[in-house]
């Protein structure tokens, strides 16, 4: 469980960085907080003749509020978002979720860029990221480009980013007034990717009734699943029991599990009926009374 | 004597070593020139081997040799069988064991292939993508019944059917009884695979001295002496020759017994050819292919009972999983076999069995070694018996419970040890009592189950009850001597693993001595230090190991006490043994230090009586005249989630009888140990193989060990019973913590989700929430 041989560049800037990226294309890989990216090295399951250590590079990393969106740098790692205040007060589903996500040890060394550009179905963050209708910045050596969430996550492993691009941000609008939000997964021991998980948001009106709701699955399909039907299901609907057992059987359909060796597709699919009426009842209920 | 030391819930005296990094591993053997073997393993299950083309291989840069099974010449021979079958009537075995480099036939995925020695690890692994191989691959043999059959593919060619072994044992006339019987029950069970995985995995380092004409060989087994003399066979050496040090090892749990794994048989050599120290370490990827593994089995068993819960008689047939090899012969299956009998009078009984080979890893024990199996078919017989007969599932064992009176009680069947399964002594309804009434058993289940049941919520209770085979022979010895510094030095053959022999040897030499259990300087597995031994396995460690050092520290307490009289010019009975010195009692001032009297014992000048022996030095054997029968119950409370099956445990408990404690603290660690890795049986862990015996599951990720949230808390009570076989009446311990978690798990989560009312019964091991989901829907 060695890895291949490879060239390690430290890059001191984002240009050099991008630099270094054009130059090796799909030779060269980031290194961001190398929780994926090396054990799959050490399995040789990835060769990349050519790494590109972006923790050097300080401006890719931290938080920021500006016009009602909150602006992570790629770089940022879990433990500062799970800690931070404002994430806390403006967007607490991500504070929620974080815990689920491996273990301390690693959270301290991942990134909620590396995260999203690895693009693991069974992760949380590209849910949540699809579930807050997240925007991504792409920026290469020549250009700069915005893409959502919902045409970021191709395949399993697989992203919208060219062979030149760097993930540099993600953009999450906040969410408005009476808005509730709740993540909920089943995994096999706590920290283990979840074999199936639900990110659910909420917006109620004054007259409680649902305005707004989203529900973005992981584990359920090759990439983050947004069960669109199952949600519109829930607007203008004042928020009950009914309403969530037919948003989850809407779900159970959109969801599209692929088995593993813990959990049969069958099994998968139960799951999602489970978890949609669990988050829908936690979402709706902080929706009334705050997170 | 005193008995300051023993019983007593010291703290470990190698703890400090541990913690703070001083202890040596096997990795951290460093030696000047010292090469770092990788090995190229098969990709595929099953095969014949056309070509291995190492040519472009050993030129890359970096990579001093590259070895297959040709290289090896006349020292290719397929390794021997280290537990020839026992003399049982009609036994039929096949002995097929494994090779060093794989030759004509590749027979599971990970048998090594070739050897390539590099001067880093890195350039070794980078190597063995240059090796070509061309194979003819064959149909996997995986499944055990599909094994069987006329048309399967024949794991080793001359085998027909994969039969390893078949065996029948019998006691009493099953068919009669169960011709008279009440009611009789009849199921099938399965219980999967898993894999130890030690926090250290396997590894060697292998050293030749030429001009010494001497071989040093640093490696992770549990079993030095053994190795150093099958080495010494190997190379033509004398054993004096070989040198085996298995240094501090992080776990071990059976597996680590095996020998000869084809690395440590081509390590030794590689080392003299070249003439160069080689080094290899077991990556966690290899450990799921390189190691021994255990406990599939298949199970068609019935029980004959009377009306009132009476077991008449048991009826068993297996087929044992022995994989691609078979070189620990039928420990695996004859334990399943003898364990099943349990605390229970079970008057007629017949079982046999078929080992069968398939192209997966080779079994050979691994912590529970087979008892596991036996144990979950009668306990989940029993609690089949006790819903069909309206019985109390604790009242339903206790009724059957062997009587204090009836020890030593014959079950007239052969044990792995080759001796009648008889079990020396034993207690069994106080452990029960016990265990009921630290899990609140009563309370349980006339109060609270009812209470929170009515609350929607489903909570659950397993109670399972086992005996543990203990403390076999043959032998284990153990040499004390008394050093001038006054430290005493104790040196034995078994390896130690984590086990606390630096600490629970060092407690009964301390009392013996009067010495301060941090002055006892305990070497373990070293056989330029110790010569004799079999090993650490089957819970003996303490058993057979502990009476040798009983036995040795009694021998220098006498030659002590002889000499200190002779100085003191008083009678023995005068002296004591106390704060390492001799002293006679009552008079101040009349005292001399031990190492000062070690010192008088090696005298430099002048004339000593004839026959007289230097020094204040003992060695002594110790051989117990069969195994040790330890005991005990686990109960347990459970709650699930009935939607998502998520389980969580709400109390654990452990009565558990292993006859004399030397060290409570050290025994709780055991036994917690035990249970963590019962759950990670019964719940987590399983090796999932495809059907052309690709292992899906081969990683940390996947391959699911508990880890601390997912073990309670266990609270754990003790009776004693002492074993009549020992001096000490020390009972093994080992074992006691991981055979019953399966059947407590099967039993509990039963009872909590209500699954005999839906037509629902957990007979097979491992379960999972996923699992669970799917019975639950096939009842439906
Ligand atoms: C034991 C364990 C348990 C885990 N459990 C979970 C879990 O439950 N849930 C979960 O989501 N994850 C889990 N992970 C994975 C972990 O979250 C990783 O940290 C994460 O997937 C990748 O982030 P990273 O910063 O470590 O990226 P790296 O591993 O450094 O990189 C991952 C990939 O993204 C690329 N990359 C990195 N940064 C960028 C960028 N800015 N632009 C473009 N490409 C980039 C890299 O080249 C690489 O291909 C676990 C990991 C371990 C070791």
């Amino acid at each position: 469980m060695k890895p291949a041989p490879f060239r390690y560049i430290v890059a001191h800037s984002i240009e050099e960085a991008l630099a270094a990226k054009a130059e090796h294309g799909e030779e060269g890989r980031f290194l961001a907080g190398g929780q994926s990216l090396v054990p799959a090295m050490n399995f040789r399951l990835v060769q990349p003749a050519v790494l590109i250590d972006l923790n050097p590079i300080s401006e890719l990393a931290g938080i920021e509020r500006a016009d009602g969106v909150l602006r992570i740098g790629a770089m940022t790692r879990y433990r500062a978002l799970e800690r931070d205040a404002i994430v806390w007060r403006d967007l607490p589903l991500i504070t929620h979720a974080l815990p689920e996500i491996a273990h301390p040890q690693i959270r301290n060394r991942g990134t909620i860029g590396g995260n999203l550009a690895n693009a693991d179905p069974a992760s949380e963050l590209p849910a949540i990221v699809r579930a807050l209708g997240g925007r991504l910045r792409a920026r290469s050596a020549i250009s700069e480009r915005t893409i959502k969430a919902a045409d970021f996550f191709v395949g399993a492993l697989t992203t919208a980013l060219a062979a030149d691009e760097m993930l540099s941000a993600i953009e999450l609008p906040v969410l408005p007034a009476r808005s509730g939000t709740a993540f909920l997964e089943m995994s096999r021991r706590r920290g283990d990717f979840a074999l199936a998980g639900v990110a659910a948001v909420v917006t109620l009106d004054a007259e409680e009734i649902c305005r707004n709701a989203r529900l973005a699955y992981c584990g359920l399909g090759d990439r983050p699943i947004h069960a669109t039907a199952a949600a519109q299901s829930l607007i203008g609907e004042r928020l009950s029991e009914a309403a969530f057992a037919e948003a989850a059987r809407l779900a159970q359909d959109a969801v599209d599990p692929q088995g593993s060796v813990h959990a049969s597709k069958g099994y998968q699919r139960h799951l999602a009926g489970v978890l949609t009426r669990r988050a829908l009842r936690t979402a709706t209920e902080r929706a009334r009374h705050g997170h | 004597m005193s008995t300051r030391y023993f019983g007593a819930p010291i703290p470990r005296n190698e703890d400090r070593r541990l913690l703070s990094g001083q202890a040596l591993f096997v990795d951290d053997v460093e030696l000047p020139g010292l090469l770092h073997a990788a090995f190229l393993r098969s990709s595929i299950a099953h095969a014949r081997i056309r070509r291995i083309d190492v040519t472009t291989a050993r030129k890359r840069a970096g990579v001093v040799a590259i070895y297959t099974a040709a290289d090896l010449g006349d020292y290719w021979r397929p390794g021997p069988l280290l537990v020839p079958p026992p003399p049982i009537a009609g036994l039929m075995f096949n002995q097929r064991t494994q090779v060093p480099l794989a030759k004509d036939k590749i027979r599971h995925v990970g048998e090594p292939l070739a050897i390539v020695l590099a001067e880093n690890r890195y350039l070794a692994e980078d190597a063995l993508a240059d090796i070509e191989v061309e194979v003819e691959p064959l149909p996997a043999v995986v499944d055990l019944e599909n094994a069987l059959s006329e048309s399967a593919a024949r794991v080793h060619g001359d085998v027909a059917g994969n039969i390893a072994a078949r065996a029948h044992q019998r006691k009493g006339d099953y068919a009669a009884a169960a011709a008279k019987a009440d009611h009789v029950i009849r199921r099938r069970f399965r219980y999967d695979r898993g894999a130890s995985n030690p926090i250290e995995t396997r590894g060697i380092v292998a050293s030749w001295d030429a001009r010494a004409g001497h071989l040093t060989v640093w490696d992770t087994t549990q079993a030095p002496v053994f190795l150093r003399n099958g080495l010494a066979g190997m190379l033509g050496l004398s054993e004096r020759q070989v040198r085996v040090i298995a240094p501090f090892v992080g776990g071990a749990f059976g597996p680590k017994i095996m020998l000869f794994y084809p690395e440590e048989v081509v390590l030794p050599w590689v080392a003299i050819k070249l003439n160069r120290p080689v080094k290899w370490i077991e990556d966690r990827l290899e450990h799921f292919f390189a190691t021994t593994q255990e406990r599939g089995q298949i199970h068609d068993a019935e029980m004959a009972l009377t009306r009132d819960g009476k077991i008449l008689g048991v009826k068993d047939t297996f087929l044992h999983d022995t994989g691609a090899y078979d070189p620990y012969g039928l420990t695996v299956p004859i334990n399943s076999q003898c364990t099943l009998l349990g605390p229970y009078v079970v008057p007629n009984y017949e079982s046999s069995f078929t080992a069968v080979f398939t192209n997966k890893p080779a079994v050979t024990p691994y912590r529970g070694a087979g008892r596991q199996h036996g144990v979950f078919v009668i306990e989940r017989l029993l609690d089949i018996a006790a819903r069909e007969l309206g019985i109390d599932r604790a009242e339903i064992r206790r009724r059957n419970f062997i009587p204090p009176e009836a020890f030593p009680y014959n079950n007239e069947i052969i044990y792995q040890d080759f001796a009648p399964l008889e079990y020396d002594s034993g207690n069994y309804g106080p452990v029960l009592d016990k265990a009921l009434d630290m899990l609140g058993y009563e309370r349980f289940v006339t109060e609270e189950q009812r209470r929170l049941r009515a609350e929607g919520r489903h909570v659950g209770v397993g109670i399972v009850c086992y005996v543990e085979g203990t403390g076999i022979g043959p032998y284990e010895g153990a040499k004390i001597q008394v050093q001038a510094n006054g430290k005493v030095s104790l040196v034995t053959g078994i390896g130690t693993q984590g086990q606390g022999h630096y600490t629970s040897f060092a407690q009964i030499v301390a009392d013996r001595l009067g010495v301060d259990v941090r002055d006892v300087d305990v070497v373990t597995g070293d056989t330029d230090q110790f010569y004799w031994g079999a090993g650490t396995f089957a819970s003996r460690g303490a058993v057979v190991a502990g009476n040798a050092v009983n036995a040795a520290a009694t021998v220098v307490r006498e030659k002590i006490l002889r000499l200190a009289a002779e100085h003191f010019e008083c009678a023995e009975e005068d002296l004591v043994l106390a704060d390492g010195a001799v002293a006679i009692a009552g008079v101040p001032g009349k005292s001399i230090r031990l190492g000062e009297l070690a010192l008088k014992a090696n005298p430099m000048r002048g004339a000593v009586r004839p026959g007289t022996e230097p020094g204040l030095e003992a060695t002594q054997y110790f051989g117990p005249p069969r195994g040790a029968t330890a005991n005990g119950v686990h109960a347990m409370i459970v709650e699930l989630d009935p939607d998502t099956f998520v389980l969580t445990i709400n109390k654990y408990v452990v009565v558990h009888d292993c006859g004399t404690v030397i060290n409570p603290l050290i025994l709780a660690g055991q036994v917690h140990g035990g249970v963590a890795q019962g759950i990670g049986n019964a719940f987590y862990e399983q090796l999932v193989f495809d059907d052309q015996a690709q292992l899906l599951n081969a990683s940390l990720a996947d391959y699911l060990l508990p880890t601390a949230l997912d073990v309670p808390r266990v609270e754990l009570g003790h009776t004693v019973t002492p074993s009549p076989l020992n001096p000490l009446g020390i009972k093994g311990a080992g074992e006691a913590g991981a055979i019953p978690v399966g059947p407590l798990f099967a039993q509990a989560i039963e009872d909590a989700l209500g699954l005999p009312a839906q037509g629902v019964e957990l007979l097979e091991i491992p379960l999972s929430p996923n699992r669970l989901w799917e019975l639950v829907m096939k009842g439906r």
